[in-house]
């Protein structure tokens, strides 16, 4: 039988419970945001930990393959330095080309460089958590990329810390186009939870000449992810629903399970 | 009582949580996270009073949902419904055999993923789901297994080693000693 203190340590429980899961989500932020705030000790030592076999590396690595690195990295340097010129040229005459045809301008796509900090504990999630937050910026949608592709687009924020739900999670919806001569667009919903590397690209015209290895960018249609952004190659694509769309499997650019320096996208 | 305990409890669950989120091996090599959240709410259940088990699945729980994508406190009530009805029949458990220490950390790791999942379903969430989900809850179940009893030895040891014993009483009684000296009286 149950003891009056067993039904007491029960109710307090189920209290707790019922008292979270009705808060509001800003409410709900903000609690998580004070409880992760705890482990921040934790989060300082860990990446002490992380930089302290980097430093010894460093300090004991001889002049001479310094030295070659510096030349390599000088060479790199000035090939980029000659691409930028290029590029720049090309840039304006596209914005003169626009001017003429009356298009609206393209806007430079500015970037802010964030640390990946933790993963979600749990299974069924895809989320990360990125060192820039309310103080750096950063506001709900904004998607995120690395130097590869597509990673996500930052889902919560706090003060100094956001969520990001990657690409593949049931809550990062993408609209994307395959990069064929009939331009194929689709949407890239959830995928499995274990393999992390390809996700569904959904909803594309049953006639689709879909090949393997074909370039899937985002399409810019939705309003949050900007068009060109490159997501993956596509590995197969079959029938569904009786022929009413394709279903194709894409292989992510980006290695998502270990990530650990991602750019924020601003508009 | 000694808060020593509920104190190291508490501190392994801290330590537990941060080690899941920060780190991503397992997943990279298994294909799924562990969690060893329920092999110390069985620990804490049979070596515990009810004050520091509910606090365990209370902070244990929200905890992990800060750093989740699960809405805050949905993990509290899986915990505590694995740790409550152990604790209620702590005294027909035979604790201290690794053994059973394995089977209750097997059905810990298995019950507690499977409600929260569907405490999630009925929530209307979308959490990822698929036959890759079976494969990392035989995972979860085989890493609570597997970690259960070491989750004792460890803690057993933290106790023996960091915590307060209680004092042995000896049977030396001052006022019944013999007296043995001569003359004076």
């Amino acid at each position: 039988m149950l003891k009056q203190k067993n039904y007491f340590a029960l109710g307090a429980v189920v209290l707790v419970v019922v008292l979270l899961l009705s808060l509001p989500t800003r409410a709900t932020e903000r609690l998580k945001l004070v409880f992760g705030s705890w482990f921040l000790p934790l989060f300082g030592l860990s990446s002490v930990a992380h930089q302290l076999p980097a430093d010894l590396a460093n300090s004991v690595l001889p002049r001479r393959e310094l030295l070659q690195e510096i030349d390599k990295l000088r060479r790199e340097n000035q090939e980029f330095r000659s691409q930028a010129v290029q590029s720049a040229a090309i840039a304006r005459e596209n914005d003169q080309l626009r001017t003429l045809l009356n298009w609206q301008r393209q806007t430079p796509w500015k970037l802010k460089l964030a640390n990946v900090v933790m993963r979600d504990p749990a299974n069924w999630w895809r989320t990360v958590q990125i060192d820039l937050g309310s103080r750096d910026g950063i506001t709900n949608d904004l998607p995120v990329i690395t130097s590869e592709g597509l990673v996500g687009r930052v889902s919560s924020v706090s003060y100094t810390k956001s969520q990001v739900v990657l690409i593949g999670d049931g809550n990062c919806r993408v609209s994307a186009v395959v990069e064929n001569t009939a331009r194929d667009m689709g949407v890239i919903i959830a995928s499995g939870p274990v393999d992390t590397s390809l996700v569904q690209l959904t909803y594309l015209a049953s006639g689709a000449n879909l090949k393997a290895g074909q370039n899937v960018f985002t399409s810019g249609l939705g309003g949050v992810f900007p068009k060109g952004i490159p997501i993956g190659q596509i590995v197969d694509a079959r029938p569904v629903e009786y022929g009413l769309y394709t279903e194709a499997r894409v292989k992510l650019n980006v290695n998502l399970g270990s990530l650990e320096q991602v750019y924020v996208l601003f508009p | 009582m000694n808060p020593f305990k509920t104190i190291l409890i508490l501190a392994a669950a801290y330590l537990v949580v941060f080690g899941e989120a920060s780190l991503s091996f397992p997943r990279n090599v298994l294909g799924a996270q562990v969690d060893l959240l329920p092999a110390l709410m069985v620990y804490a259940a049979l070596n515990s009073g009810l004050p520091t088990l509910s606090l365990l699945a209370i902070l244990g729980g929200i905890w992990f949902d800060s750093f989740s994508a699960n809405p805050l406190g949905i993990t509290i009530l899986p915990l505590f419904l694995v740790g409550f009805p152990i604790y209620l029949r702590r005294d027909l458990i035979l604790r201290d055999v690794p053994f059973a220490q394995m089977v209750l950390g097997a059905v810990a790791s298995a019950v507690v993923p499977l409600v929260t999942l569907l405490m999630l379903l009925s929530g209307s969430k979308e959490p990822l789901l698929g036959w890759g989900t079976l494969w990392q809850w035989l995972v979860m179940i085989a890493a609570g297994t597997v970690a259960t009893p070491f989750i004792f030895e460890v803690m057993n040891w933290c106790n023996r080693t960091l915590g307060y014993q209680p004092r042995q009483e000896t049977s030396f009684r001052p006022d019944r000693e013999i007296q043995r000296s001569r003359g004076k009286l």
